[in-house]
């Protein structure tokens, strides 16, 4: 895609860490203010309303009436599909797919980045290209010839099919070989001179400098991988395999009407999300502003 | 890149006699590709060799997942009359018309809200970015609830206000609309996040100059922020417009399509055709043809996005 502009463009952020504030007008800024408030309040109100469902007596919202809150707390709604539903295998399965696939994803996607920064062979260029033209190949264009590799490798109803087929991803190669660009060559020659092989170059070098990459590879990896509902849907046909996402669509399946049930869960399932993002999320915009995405 | 590479390479040679770099250098190539070998051999088997099968099955008449038989342009001509087909690439481009300049302009807009200080503002950025981090599934299943017909909150504000229902899940193009707003919602925060960094690249000198000319707040935006942030909406557009593509479990389990098809995407259509009704070879020629238009938008938008940087 935009190599060489995003390039340029992550060189000037990168030099300019922390930019002071853009000179604003000096006036308290009240119309901002106020439009802030209105925005958030659209903006907001999904949310609110995806917990406060949840928390609910079924019922209480879904009355004909217009009711904006809870007139109680009631925890009946998350029981009912947990006793209805295997959703604790669910998770553990969500969570192992998700924990392995983002080591797998994350580290396959830092060797190839630091191998398009930092080393010359040939082909390089090639390699890059292809890769980066795969990100314009759409998931659903090739699930059918993946369901059947899958099939033929012999791991359909297995994590490995949920896990492999989307392990490499042209996104986060791109974001590692944007990031690792910035980090000064004569860092590596000095440890090269001292006879480290690449691999120890990337690994007592590299990675130590790496660390908002690292997290933004971690979030973008976990949340596609937690997330995700089209792959397992094929690929895990027996219900005690799901994942969360494809349990959340079977339960709409058989609670159709029972909002409370189908937020609570909704609400549970964005826990661990909400969790890994509140860890990473302050490197979130700087490894942003480093990676060049933009 | 290039200037850093070369600039080691002066150093290599400084330091180097040039025998055994050359020697060095081969032993480079096979250490390069050790270390690319993964990530090479997990997008041959499962991207590449893909999409070779995807362009050859194409071609052929399946039924289940056995062998097919070669039809040659069957499929394609198949689509050409397939009613369905149409009205699932109108609705795709229609999805991707509206979702795509709402993202953008609203991600610019937070983003410009939440550039300058102003109270609670890692907060708000925190929270605008959150429906992004909520899954697919999620985001349809609060949409069928907030959108519900009869017990849905929009509609009880409506009614409540005085006005009529409106017919969300059973009409074609109010059901459209409830997705684009939900894939909207969720997508805002994102845009925001990348526009946030790419603020961060213009110089403020260029914004202390339009202010001693006397530009407003609003020439400001339009004449210094906007084509500052050129090369991020360009990223954004390609990128946004690939992920409107392929929005499948926000249509899948919000509508299924429906009412009737009016709600169907090429990707929800490819996805009922190859694994509902088992016409892999159908399914993988819509796949081509998706393929090849966002490959034809990224190269048409590239090379416009270059013509206008030529010009200026």
């Amino acid at each position: 895609m935009s190599t060489g502009a995003a390039q340029r463009t992550a060189g000037t952020t990168a030099r300019r860490a922390a930019p002071p504030a853009r000179p604003g007008r000096s006036r308290p800024g009240w119309g901002r203010a106020a439009l802030l408030a209105v925005v958030a309040l659209f903006l907001l109100f999904p949310l609110y309303w995806l917990v406060a469902t949840a928390l609910a007596p079924r019922g209480d919202l879904q009355g004909s009436e217009l009711r904006l809150w809870p007139s109680t707390i009631d925890l009946s709604n998350f029981s009912r599909p947990l006793t209805a539903l295997p959703f604790g295998s669910w998770y553990v399965n969500s969570a192992a797919i998700a924990v392995v696939a983002v080591l797998i994803t994350v580290v396959v996607n830092l060797l190839a980045g630091f191998v398009l920064a930092k080393m010359e062979f040939r082909g390089r260029n090639v390699v890059f290209l292809v890769l980066l033209a795969t990100l314009m190949i759409p998931v659903q264009v090739v699930m059918i010839p993946q369901f059947r590799i899958v099939a033929e490798l012999g791991w359909l109803n297995t994590y490995w099919a949920v896990i492999i087929p989307r392990a490499a991803e042209a996104f986060g190669v791109f974001l590692a070989r944007q990031f690792m660009l910035s980090i000064p060559d004569d860092l590596l020659d000095a440890a090269r001179l001292d006879g480290a092989s690449a691999f120890r170059i990337f690994r007592s070098v590299v990675l130590p400098l790496s660390k908002p990459l690292i997290a933004v590879l971690v979030i973008f990896t976990f949340m596609y991988r937690w997330n995700e509902l089209g792959w397992p849907l094929i690929v895990l046909r027996d219900p005690a395999l799901y994942t969360v996402p494809v349990g959340l669509a079977f339960l709409q399946g058989q609670y159709t009407t029972d909002y409370s049930a189908l937020m609570s869960m909704a609400l549970l399932s964005t826990l661990p999300m909400v969790l890994v993002f509140a860890v990473f999320q302050r490197y979130l915009v700087e490894g942003i502003a480093t990676t060049g995405l933009k | 890149m290039s200037t850093a590479t070369a600039a080691r390479d002066r150093t290599t040679q400084r330091l180097r006699p040039a025998g055994r770099r050359r020697g060095l250098r081969r032993r480079g190539a096979a250490t390069a590709y050790a270390l690319l070998a993964p990530n090479l051999v997990l997008f041959g088997l499962f991207l590449l060799l893909p999409l070779v099968l995807t362009v050859a099955l194409g071609f052929q008449e399946t039924s289940g997942f056995g062998v097919g038989r070669w039809i040659g342009l069957g499929n394609y001509e198949r689509m050409a009359a397939d009613d369905v087909f149409w009205r699932s690439a109108v609705n795709t481009v229609v999805f991707a018309a509206v979702t795509v300049p709402l993202t953008l302009v609203g991600g610019l807009g937070l983003a410009l809200l939440l550039d300058r200080p102003i109270r609670g503002r890692t907060l708000f950025r925190s929270l605008f970015y959150l429906p992004y981090v909520l899954s697919g599934v999620v985001v349809a299943l609060l949409g069928r609830w907030i959108f519900n017909e009869n017990v849905g909150v929009v509609n009880k504000v409506l009614r409540a206000l005085g006005g009529d229902g409106v017919p969300w899940q059973s009409s074609g193009a109010p059901a459209m609309a409830s997705i684009i707003a939900m894939v909207v919602w969720q997508s805002l925060g994102f845009c925001m996040v990348i526009y946030l960094a790419g603020l961060q690249g213009i110089p403020r000198e260029r914004y202390e100059a339009a202010r001693v000319d006397g530009a407003t707040g609003w020439q400001i935006v339009r004449y210094v922020t906007v084509p500052g942030l050129r090369q991020t909406t360009f990223f954004l557009t390609v990128l946004m417009v690939i992920q409107s593509f392929q929005v499948f479990d926000v249509v899948f389990v919000l509508t299924g399509g429906g009412p009737g098809v009016s709600t169907e995407l090429l990707v929800t259509y490819a996805y009922r055709q190859g694994f509902g009704a088992r016409q892999q070879g159908y399914a993988s020629a819509i796949g081509v043809v998706m393929f090849v238009v966002v490959l034809a938008f990224t190269v048409l938008w590239w090379r416009s996005q270059r013509d206008t940087e030529a010009d200026t």
